[in-house]
C-alpha cells in the first residue's frame, strides 16, 4: 500500500510568553507539541515541538490565546 | 432670544458640531433647538438615553477632536459627574450646560444656585477641577458658552456653564458672536481619527502606576494654575467710595444690581462685586478691597450658602461676612434685598 | 517552506495579563487579524471597557479611548457619528454590557449605531474577583452567590444579546464561542461578518463571545473550554440570533 506523503511543517513558538494552557497540546492531531520540562521566566512550563512530525496545518496556532505559535509548511 | 436658545446657537456658532442631551426642565428647549440647527450645520444631535449616556457620547465625539456639549440641569448633572471625572483625567475638551433648578432630589423647575459646590468643588471624584462660567444675562450667556469651547481645547479640560433656569428662560436681546469658520480652529494633535502612519493613540485615565499618577495629578494641578492665571474673570460695579460690598452671582448678580439702585437712591455706598469665573474664583481680586476700604460684605446667592465659604477663604478671616440667602427657587426681589443689606449697612458701617 | 501563520501587525508583541486560556486573548487576536485581512486597520477606533480587558490598549495597536463601566456603548456612538466611514468598536465583558451598561447597549442597538460590539461572556464578574453577572448561571455559584444563583434571591440568568437580537436597529447578532479550532474559527467569520456589515452602513452589530475563565470558575484551562461546550451552552446557544442584512 502507498503511503500518503506527510507534507512537512515547522512550528517555532515563543516560549518565554507561553502560559501553559495546553490548548495548542490539546488541538494538534499529530501529538507534536509537549509541555516542556524547563519552565519559563514566569514559572510557566511552556509548550514546545514534541519530536513527532509536524505537518504545518496551522491548527496550533488558531487556539493559542497568546499568538505565539509562528506556522511554517512546505 | 430665550436664554436656552441663545446659548444653543452660541455654541454652534463656537463651532460645537456634537450635542447630547436628554430632556430634563429647565432646560429643554437647548435640546429641542439643537435637534433642528445641527443637522443644518452638518453637525450631530442625538437625545441620549440619560443623561450619563450623553456625557458618554460627548466624550466619544470629543476624542475624534469635534467640540462637542451636552446640557441638563441640576439632577441630570448629578448623573454626569462621572463622565465630567473621566473628561478632566483623560484630559478632554468638552462644554456641560447647567441650567440649575430647585435642589436637592427632584427639586422642583424653578431657577436656583444650589450646585455651586458640586461645580466648584470637582463634583465627580477625584482631584480635579473644572472652570466655571456663571453668567448675568442672555448676552453674556451667549458669550461665555461662545468662550467655553475655546478655554476647553486651549486647555484640555471640561468646562461648566452654570446658569440657572431663570436666565434660560428669560428672553432677552442678543448680539450674536459670528459663526466660527471650522478650518481657524487650532489643530488637536491628539485627536483619534484611526492610527493611520502612526501607532495607535490611547485615551485614558487608568494609570495604574502609583508614582505615574501622581504626576498625573499634579500635571492637572500646573494646568488648572495656569486656568487660573489666564482666565479668572470678575465683574465690579459702584465700588470706588463704598463701604459695603454685596457679592453675588448669576440671577442673584442682576437682582442685586436691582437692590443696589434703590440703596444708591437712599445714599448708602454700596457697591457690588460679581465673579463670573466660580472657578477659579477671583480670590484675590475679592482680599484686594480690603484695602480700598470696605470691610463689610453681604454674600447674597439662591442657595443655602455655599459661594459664602469662598468668600470666606478669599478674606480670610478679615472683614466681615453676612449673608441674605434664599433657596429652593425662590426669587427675592430687588426691594427684599434691599431691605436686608440697608438694615446690614446701618449696623455696621460707622457714620 | 512558507509561512502560513504569524501574529496580527495591529496585536502588540508583548506578553498579556490575561489569565492562561482566556478567551479575551483570543478574541483580541481573531479581532486583529480580522482588520489586517480586510485593510482597515487605520480606520479603527476601539472602546475599551473597566473589567479584565481595560488594558486591551496595550495589546492592540489600534486609537484605543477608555470607556467608563457600562458606557462603551455611548462612547462608541459618539465617536461614530462623529467619524462615519472610520471603524468603531465597544468591546465589553458581560458586566460591563449587561448590568451597568443594559441601558447603553439597548439604546446603542436600537438607534441602529453603525458600531460593532464585541461581547465577552464569561457569565461572572472576571477582574474583580468572581462576583455573579447577570449572566451567571442558575445554580451557579459565585463570591456574592455562595449558595448558588437562585432564582428567587438573585433572578434569573439573562440573556441580552436576545433582546438586542429583537431590535430592528440590530443588523446582525451573532453569538460564538472561543473553545476549539472549529469554534474559534467559526467566531473569527462571526467577527469579520460583524465588522463587514459595520463597514456596509447596515446597522448595529453585537458579537457575543462565550469565553472559557479557568480563574473565576477555577478549573484548567482545557476544562474551562469543555464547561463553556457543555454547561454554557444549556442557556447560551451559539448562532445567528438576529441577521435584518439582507434587507
Amino acid at each position: 500500500m502507498a503511503q500518503k506523503k506527510q507534507r512537512k511543517g515547522k512550528i517555532i513558538i515563543k516560549q518565554e510568553f507561553c502560559k501553559s494552557c495546553e490548548y495548542c497540546i490539546d488541538a494538534c492531531p499529530k501529538g507534536a507539541i509537549k509541555l516542556d520540562d524547563k519552565y519559563n521566566e514566569k514559572g510557566y512550563y511552556p509548550a514546545v515541538h514534541s519530536g513527532e512530525d509536524c505537518n504545518g496545518c496551522g491548527t496550533c496556532a488558531i487556539v493559542c490565546p497568546e499568538g505565539i505559535i509562528e506556522v511554517w509548511r512546505e | 432670544m430665550r436664554g436656552n436658545h441663545a446659548l444653543a446657537e452660541a455654541a454652534i456658532r463656537a463651532g460645537c458640531r456634537f450635542y447630547a442631551g436628554y430632556p430634563i426642565t429647565p432646560q429643554n428647549e437647548v435640546p429641542e433647538y439643537m435637534s433642528g440647527r445641527m443637522p443644518e450645520v452638518g453637525g450631530v444631535f442625538i437625545q441620549g438615553e440619560s443623561e450619563i449616556a450623553s456625557i458618554s457620547m460627548v466624550l466619544g465625539a470629543s476624542v475624534t477632536g469635534t467640540r462637542a456639549m451636552t446640557s441638563s440641569s441640576s439632577p441630570g448633572i448629578s448623573l454626569k459627574q462621572e463622565g465630567i471625572s473621566f473628561l478632566a483625567g483623560q484630559e478632554l475638551p468638552a462644554v456641560v450646560v447647567n441650567m440649575v433648578r430647585g435642589s436637592p432630589g427632584l427639586g422642583n423647575i424653578a431657577g436656583s444656585q444650589s450646585d455651586y459646590f458640586q461645580s466648584t468643588r470637582g463634583g465627580g471624584h477625584g482631584d480635579y477641577r473644572t472652570p466655571v462660567f456663571a453668567p448675568a444675562s442672555v448676552q453674556e450667556l451667549a458669550e461665555l458658552t461662545y468662550k467655553a469651547f475655546d478655554v476647553a481645547d486651549k486647555y484640555r479640560t471640561p468646562v461648566l456653564i452654570m446658569s440657572d433656569g431663570m436666565l434660560g428662560n428669560t428672553m432677552e436681546p442678543v448680539i450674536m458672536p459670528e459663526m466660527r469658520d471650522l478650518k481657524t480652529l487650532p489643530a488637536k494633535d491628539w485627536a483619534m481619527r484611526g492610527a493611520a502612519g502612526r501607532p495607535g493613540r490611547r485615551s485614558i485615565s487608568l494609570i495604574l502606576d502609583t508614582k505615574k499618577e501622581e504626576e498625573h495629578n499634579w500635571k492637572l494641578v500646573r494646568k488648572y494654575k495656569q486656568i487660573a492665571e489666564e482666565e479668572t474673570s470678575w465683574e465690579e460695579y459702584d465700588l470706588e467710595g463704598a463701604k459695603m460690598a454685596i457679592v453675588a452671582f448669576g440671577t442673584a448678580a442682576r437682582i442685586a444690581k436691582g437692590a443696589m439702585r434703590r440703596l444708591k437712591k437712599d445714599g448708602l455706598k454700596v457697591g457690588m462685586f460679581r465673579p463670573i469665573t466660580l472657578w477659579p474664583y477671583p480670590s484675590e481680586a475679592l482680599r484686594s478691597l480690603l484695602d480700598r476700604g470696605i470691610e463689610e460684605f453681604m454674600v447674597f446667592e439662591l442657595n443655602t450658602g455655599q459661594m459664602v465659604e469662598d468668600v470666606r477663604l478669599a478674606l480670610e478671616g478679615k472683614g466681615s461676612v453676612s449673608t441674605y440667602c434664599r433657596p429652593g427657587g425662590a426669587v427675592p426681589t430687588p426691594l427684599d434685598l434691599a431691605k436686608v443689606v440697608s438694615t446690614r449697612y446701618f449696623q455696621r458701617v460707622p457714620d | 517552506m512558507e509561512q502560513v501563520y504569524k501574529k496580527p501587525k495591529y496585536l502588540k508583541d508583548v506578553s498579556s495579563h490575561y489569565c492562561p486560556g482566556c478567551g479575551h486573548s483570543i478574541v483580541h487576536r481573531l479581532m486583529m487579524e480580522v482588520f489586517e485581512e480586510m485593510g482597515v486597520g487605520e480606520k479603527v477606533i476601539g472602546v475599551a471597557p473597566a473589567g479584565c480587558a481595560v488594558l486591551a490598549y496595550v495589546y492592540m495597536d489600534v486609537d484605543v479611548i477608555e470607556a467608563a463601566h457600562g458606557r462603551g456603548g455611548a462612547v462608541a456612538t459618539g465617536v461614530k457619528r462623529c467619524l462615519p466611514d472610520h471603524v468603531v468598536f465597544s468591546y465589553q465583558g458581560d458586566g460591563d454590557l449587561a448590568a451597568i451598561g443594559t441601558a447603553e447597549t439597548i439604546h446603542a442597538a436600537n438607534r441602529g449605531e453603525n458600531i460593532t460590539v464585541i461581547f465577552i461572556n464569561n457569565a461572572i464578574y472576571g477582574m474583580t474577583g468572581g462576583q455573579m453577572a447577570p449572566t451567571t448561571l442558575m445554580g451557579m455559584k459565585a463570591t456574592t452567590a455562595p449558595a448558588g444563583r437562585s432564582a428567587k434571591r438573585e433572578g434569573y440568568t439573562l440573556d441580552i444579546s436576545h433582546l438586542v437580537a429583537e431590535l430592528p436597529g440590530a443588523a446582525y447578532v451573532e453569538r460564538v464561542m472561543v473553545t476549539s479550532p472549529k469554534t474559534i474559527v467559526k467566531a473569527k467569520k462571526a467577527i469579520r461578518k460583524a465588522f463587514e456589515v459595520q463597514m456596509a452602513g447596515k446597522g448595529f452589530t453585537l458579537v457575543e463571545v462565550l469565553s472559557p475563565c479557568p480563574t473565576n470558575w477555577k478549573m484548567k484551562p482545557l476544562d474551562a473550554c469543555r464547561w463553556v461546550e457543555t454547561e454554557m451552552v444549556e442557556h447560551f446557544q451559539p448562532g445567528v440570533l438576529a441577521d435584518r442584512t439582507g434587507k
